[in-house]
């Protein structure tokens, strides 16, 4: 029983990273109807600026406030890198896909060349509060407190992202733009704006997944957004595309079945069980589990 | 031609749009004066939609794009809406995982006065419906909420595609009635097939044919004209509205 409860914790933890990179895709292609590859890159910026800030930025550092002072800063980064690529890479190339792909994929192969360039190509030690270390005994397991960690960081983000959706003005243009984009501008509505807020949004939480998957792995890659992107399109794809409510359930599906698989299977079953679970959605659900945007 | 006394509203001259290997209007030129109903006609695919999207900058052009004598042409849609060019489309277009309410918030301007109560006048339905999401309303709703969205804000003209599509017959007279009204304060760029509205709504026509327009004038000269109608239309003219 303890067992099955520390991976249930595991995967809830594993789907959490997944939502947060994953929420902000869903968000991008919904709207803009664009395949960020580049994706992963806001995720290492994130993390990359959390590390910098602990050890450089005044009032920033490795534990308590100051941790949370070098989160911040490093949400921050992602935020601003997202609407940079926005308004100097894919606004130029509004409505012309190919090239939009070509270039974010371009712009991730960069990425992590540069971060490799400055920082090297082996992993840092990340800043983590002491208490991200302990562990908590649920029902006779003892889960580590990261874990709990990264499902609260999401659940405050859906939370965030739904009102956001729901409640305000901007978020109504989000969602009468992934139904028809054309018929909103038809409206009056510039919906370039949104889309540079949009990629802003998915920028920071993205980079939010890179500083708390950091903490989770302890450490930090120029290559770590690039294999948490292949899982989150997987959550995408599955979710529904545009759907954050559909990515939310579909992160869950896919961490937890991954974590399960690995330990009742055999280590790397969980990943096959993962693309084995998209060509099931795919063939029995093409429109994904939602079905419909937000 | 229309009557040189008014004031042309819009105008368009040489205007070409390519979409893809298509040269889907081919210089088309004409006027719409201001006030009352001009009627945009022509046989299907000869570029009446692309005509209407053209002016709102929905599909990229060229050519020159005049409202009230400013050149709109090279401005993007939300701009050329702001102008005061609403838009209501072919197949209504509405919103359909937003509520009705939702639809017409979408369509209320930062900074102006949305006219709802000239639109609850107009559509009392829509307030008793506004919690409903847009896509389970039937045609007919789905239209008014179409045309309500574009009268919440102030415009010169309305750009009307096919209001009347798929419509029953009773919602076709319902409509009209509503053109109609709209039409008393606002000036109507309307694309129609269906003659007994235009001959019911229409002061002006303006006829296309392969991306070209090939009659301009007055809507009672061409369709009292059976022959003129069948030739440029492809139908007869029939009184019955």
């Amino acid at each position: 029983m303890s067992t099955l409860v520390l991976l249930l914790a595991t995967g809830l933890g594993l789907g959490a990273l997944y939502f947060l990179v994953a929420s902000g895709l869903s968000l991008i292609y919904g709207l803009m109807g664009v395949l960020n590859f580049a994706h992963g890159a806001f995720l290492t910026a994130g993390a990359y600026g959390a590390w910098w800030a602990a050890e450089n930025l005044p009032g920033a550092g490795d534990d308590g406030f100051g941790f949370v002072v070098a989160a911040t800063f490093g949400v921050a980064v992602g935020a601003v890198f997202g609407a940079v690529v926005e308004l100097v890479l894919i606004r130029p190339l509004y409505r012309r896909h190919i090239e939009q792909v070509l270039v974010t994929v371009g712009l991730s192969l960069a990425a992590v060349a540069l971060a490799q360039g400055i920082f090297g190509a082996d992993p840092r030690p990340f800043p983590r509060p002491g208490w991200t270390s302990g562990t908590v005994s649920l029902l006779g397991a003892s889960v580590p407190t990261d874990r709990f960690l990264l499902m609260a960081a999401a659940v405050v983000v859906l939370l965030a992202l739904l009102a956001l959706l729901r409640f305000t003005r901007v978020g109504l243009v989000i969602r009468a733009g992934v139904e028809n984009r054309s018929m909103v501008e038809a409206l009056g509505i510039d919906v370039r704006r949104t889309f540079t807020l949009v990629f802003a949004l998915g920028g920071a939480a993205a980079a939010l997944a890179g500083v708390l998957g950091s903490v989770y792995l302890g450490s930090v890659t120029p290559g770590q957004g690039t294999s948490l992107l292949i899982f989150a399109f997987i959550v995408v794809v599955i979710g529904g595309l545009g759907s954050i409510t559909g990515s939310a359930i579909a992160a869950v599906v896919v961490g937890v079945t991954q974590q399960l698989a690995n330990y009742y299977a055999a280590s790397g079953v969980g990943d096959f069980s993962v693309v084995l679970l998209l060509a099931l959605v795919l063939l029995t659900r093409p429109q994904g589990l939602s079905g419909r945007p937000a | 031609m229309t009557s040189p006394a008014r004031v042309p509203l819009l105008r368009l001259e040489d205007v070409h749009v390519h979409l893809g290997r298509s040269h889907v209007l081919q210089g088309v030129t004409f006027e719409v004066a201001a006030g009352g109903v001009t009627a945009l006609l022509g046989r299907n695919g000869v570029g009446k939609t692309t005509t209407v999207k053209a002016v709102l900058g929905l599909v990229p052009r060229v050519g020159t794009i005049e409202l009230e004598g400013r050149d709109i042409a090279r401005l993007g849609t939300p701009a050329v809406v702001r102008l005061g060019v609403g838009y209501v489309p072919e197949d209504r277009e509405v919103f359909s995982t937003l509520t009705v309410e939702e639809n017409l918030r979408l369509a209320e301007q930062p900074g102006g006065t949305a006219a709802y109560d000239r639109v609850h006048e107009l559509f009392p339905e829509l307030k008793t419906r506004r919690r409903q999401r847009a896509g389970t309303l039937s045609g007919g709703q789905q239209q008014m909420v179409a045309i309500a969205r574009v009268l919440l804000g102030e415009n010169r003209v309305l750009l009307v595609d096919e209001p009347t599509k798929g419509l029953a017959p009773k919602l076709v007279t319902e409509v009209a009635e509503l053109l109609e009204r709209v039409a008393e304060t606002t000036t109507v760029l309307l694309v129609e097939q269906n003659l007994a509205v235009v001959r019911r709504l229409a002061r002006d026509v303006v006829v296309l044919d392969a991306g070209a327009v090939v009659h301009t004038g007055p809507a009672d000269d061409l369709l009292s004209d059976p022959d003129s109608a069948k030739r440029l239309l492809g139908v007869a003219s029939r009184r019955s509205a």
